[in-house]
């Protein structure tokens, strides 16, 4: 094999190939292409596929050298999604049309057997009317219910066994019996000498039927991607030659500037270059209101953009964006396996070869201890426990409920990473959750000031002081001085007190700003002030003393503000039996005064980094089942030690690398959530198992003839099919209700 | 003839046993296609349904659906973690990370159609 023969082909459309004597041309010309290990082209579709180590636009100018145009053709996820619905739509179609014919001819079969109970064979006659029916029904079983079949053979020479094995030996066997009795009746006693033309035909259309009824409830199942998918956009503009050039989304690259304008999708990730404009972040971080960018801020692919037009530079492209990444995520998600469904896996995985050895039992004891007639008996129960099994309700039950359930995470912005993470987020007894930036928003700012004069310009001075500092709550003083537009003053002679404060000249004024013990040691009095203090520091907030020029001039208070939402979350997750554990690095007193206020259980406070994952694996020794929440970024130890690591960080990167499940929104509410749609997903996937496996233990006695005595009479096939085509349809109809879904509310 | 019938009956229980489960579980290895075969999923199975791929090394599986029912929508590795939409009547490829030697099932989501990837 050539080099890079098995590396992915690059597909192109081809323009002006009409004829094999073009196939040659073509192919001839990009072999001689240096890279090239394979070329070939697809005349029906006209295309062209090439496998080697080469650039696109190589092939496309070789392809332009032979007098042919090309271009690459790209098929995007939601092109391919496109394409499958189209066909599942026909397959559907073709279904119905399957499952009418064989119903056409089976439904008049069975009423002219209940009307007029001639099903036997008697006579010459009844012989050659019923031959041409047998014939008839046998050309529905190859057109309807061909593809039963040949899956069936397929799965025997592969030594396995599905549900084509079970349908085909099913009706198989009904035919095959009817047949016999219709070309050589007198092998059989008199009152066995019954037909069941009627039940093959049936049964193939039911079970037709039910396939594509059950395909339409499929589609509604990945609805939730298609909703990711349809926010891709297809096309960009792109800055080629100082001229504005629309371009297929793939051809974007790193580096590209791009514009958007008003009401278009942001293509690409990227950093604005030039613009001002909001921008509509909600599909992505949960978050209602539009975000404003300007030079320098970052945009997300898939986010809308609604005032103004931008110019931005693409950073990441493809599979890298994080919509990309997310849907990724999704639909990987989907797939994965969840712990509960072991046992139903390892009973699909024997299922078949177990239900067909129940068909011959059940009809060694009807013809052993049955009564007549026993050949008639054996053929029905066995018939009917082959139609009557599904499998596809026992396999379908747990796949179908995780979709639905990953995909409606993904629709309330909360990403599970896979089926384990969805099925313990549910069984969580304690949630540990780090204080800044879950609780609170991470950002300190002034929330009082107080001054004996002046308010402002004690602010003035401060702020003037607080620039020389690279303390964070310095930061948070510079900026309350900026928002209420005033201009620091110049600070000289600054100098920083270790755990004490800070002091400088501002404006030729000697100010200090710092806590008691400064206060004390430069003998200032602050006694007027003490009061206030001490309610504010009550309250979680940092308590900081000013003087001017050797006198006490005020206080101001700093903290990170709790988020609006935190109190109600806390109080959903208490709803859901969760206790609360707060770890921070702030002090105990700030600490506990936050607890207080969220309603917090225990706190722990005056941690290291390192701390958090100690303490998630003291409580897992307790045999506690530990969630955390944190931002992904400091506390991805912790996060990957909890049985579930929530990851809140607004979607970014890191969060979605960490978290077992990631908040798109920055918001204790998502945690509720994502636990309660755990909890409904997993009571989904029991009903459905439950279903599929009451359905099974009981419908396959029951067309065993275990009710017979009772009722004098055996389950008939149709009515075995009918409840079998049924039976996978409830599993996703099922899993479909989970859609309704509603995340509970809290009000205060 | 009572004799015969059952006699026929339990032998096809024998013959279900071997077929399905016994002769099933025999090594599948020496049977294995190469990975850059392409897996076509069609009437219930995956065929070739047993690729043999190297250990340590990433894979690319390439699997072409021609079954448009919805239950070969999906080729699930669960041990890996891995799955794939296919798309019906057009090559997917599936690439797998490099893996420690062993047998790992690939399957539909309902696990009817299955295959095995053997690394060696």
């Amino acid at each position: 094999m050539k080099e890079g023969a098995g590396s992915p082909a690059q597909l192109f459309r081809l323009r002006g190939a009409s004829c094999a004597g073009c196939v040659n041309k073509i192919e001839r010309a990009l072999q001689q292409v240096p890279g090239v290990a394979e070329a070939r082209v697809n005349l029906a579709d006209k295309t062209l596929s090439v496998r080697g180590s080469v650039s696109a636009d190589t092939c496309i100018r070789a392809i332009e050298n032979a007098g042919y145009g090309a271009e690459l053709a790209t098929v995007s996820e939601r092109e391919l999604r496109e394409q499958q619905r189209a066909a599942d739509r026909a397959h559907y179609r073709d279904l119905l049309w399957r499952s009418g014919l064989a119903l056409g001819l089976g439904l008049p079969l069975m009423i002219w057997g209940l009307v007029t109970g001639e099903m036997s064979v008697h006579s010459l006659g009844q012989q050659l009317a019923w031959g041409l029916v047998g014939l008839a029904t046998l050309a529905v079983l190859v057109y309807c219910g061909g593809h039963y079949f040949t899956g069936a053979w397929k799965a025997f020479r592969h030594h396995n066994a599905s549900m084509d094995t079970l349908i085909a030996l099913g009706t198989g066997t009904a035919w095959a019996f009817s047949s016999l009795v219709v070309v050589a009746p007198q092998l059989l006693p008199e009152v066995a000498r019954h037909v069941y033309f009627e039940a093959s035909a049936m049964i193939i259309g039911l079970i037709n039927l039910g396939q594509a009824l059950e395909l339409r409830a499929r589609g509604k199942t990945s609805a939730a991607v298609e909703k990711l998918l349809s926010l891709q956009e297809t096309k960009a503009r792109v800055l080629r030659d100082g001229e504005d050039v629309d371009v297929p989304v793939d051809a974007v690259q790193p580096g590209d500037r791009l514009r958007v304008r008003p009401g278009e999708k942001i293509p690409v990730d990227g950093r604005v270059v030039e613009g001002d404009s909001l921008v509509d972040e909600s599909m992505l971080s949960g978050e209602p209101l539009p975000v404003r960018k300007t030079a320098g801020d970052a945009l997300s692919a898939g986010t809308l953009n609604k005032n103004g037009s931008l110019l931005f530079v693409a950073e990441k492209v493809g599979a890298e964006t994080r919509l990309a990444q997310i849907i990724e995520m999704v639909k990987r998600a989907q797939n994965s396996r969840v712990p509960i469904a072991r046992l139903a896996d390892r009973i699909a995985a024997v299922f078949v070869p177990v239900v067909m050895i129940v068909a011959v039992l059940a009809a060694l004891a009807w013809f052993n201890w049955g009564p007549e007639p026993k050949v008639a008996h054996m053929l029905v129960v066995a018939t009917a426990v082959l139609i009557i099994a599904c499998p596809c309700a026992l396999g379908l039950a747990t796949p179908m409920s995780v979709m639905v359930g990953v995909g409606l995470g993904a629709e309330h912005g909360v990403l599970v990473r896979n089926g384990k993470a969805l099925q313990q987020a549910g069984k969580l007894n304690v949630l540990v959750v780090d204080k800044t930036g879950t609780l609170t928003e991470g950002a300190p700012r002034v929330t009082d000031l107080q001054a004996d004069g002046d308010e402002r310009e004690l602010l003035r001075l401060l702020a003037g002081l607080e620039q020389a500092s690279e303390h964070p709550l310095a930061a948070a003083i510079v900026a309350a001085a900026r928002e209420r537009g005033i201009n620091p003053g110049e600070v000289q002679d600054f100098e920083s007190i270790t755990a004490h404060g800070v002091s400088g000249t501002v404006d030729g004024r000697a100010v200090l700003l710092g806590n008691g013990k400064l206060m004390q040691r430069k003998n200032i009095d602050i006694d007027r002030w003490r009061e206030t203090a001490e309610t504010l520091a009550a309250q979680g907030r940092t308590v900081m003393f000013a003087a001017v020029d050797g006198e006490a001039a005020g206080l101001i208070a700093v903290a990170d503000p709790l988020r609006e939402d935190a109190k109600l979350a806390i109080q959903r997750l208490k709803k859901l039996g969760l206790e609360i554990q707060m770890l921070t690095g702030d002090n105990r007193a700030a600490a506990e005064a936050v607890a207080a206020q969220l309603g917090i259980d225990r706190v722990y406070a005056d941690l290291l980094p390192e701390d958090k994952a100690r303490i998630v694996g003291d409580l897992q020794a307790d045999r506690r089942l530990v969630g955390m929440v944190g931002d992904g970024i400091n506390d991805a130890p912790a996060l990957a030690r909890a049985e579930v690591g929530f990851a809140i960080g607004a979607g970014t990167d890191v969060a979605i690398e960490t978290g077992d499940i990631t908040l798109m929104r920055s918001s204790l509410h998502g945690v509720a959530d994502a636990i309660e749609l755990s909890r409904a997903t997993l009571r989904n996937i029991k009903q459905n198992l439950f279903g599929a496996f009451i359905y099974n233990t009981l419908g396959i006695p029951i067309a065993a003839g275990v009710l017979y005595p009772l009722t004098g009479s055996l389950l008939s096939p149709v009515i075995a099919g009918g409840a079998m085509a049924l039976s996978s349809l409830t599993v996703v109809s099922n899993a479909n209700r989970l859609r309704l879904f509603k995340p509970s509310e809290v009000t205060v | 003839m009572s004799l015969l019938v059952n006699l026929s009956g339990l032998a096809l229980i024998a013959a279900i046993v071997w077929w399905f489960q016994l002769l099933k579980r025999s090594p599948a290895a020496d049977k294995a296609a190469e990975a850059a075969a392409l897996i076509v999923v069609r009437d219930g199975i995956y065929e070739p349904g047993c690729i043999r791929v190297a250990a340590g090394r990433e894979t690319e599986l390439r699997f072409l659906r021609e079954d448009p029912s919805p239950c070969a929508e999906y080729v699930v590795f669960a041990d890996l973690d891995i799955s794939a939409q296919l798309a019906v009547g057009r090559e997917t490829a599936v690439s797998l990370p490099p893996l420690t030697a062993g047998e790992y099932e690939f399957t539909c989501q309902m696990r009817m159609y299955r295959g095995t990837l053997v690394v060696t």
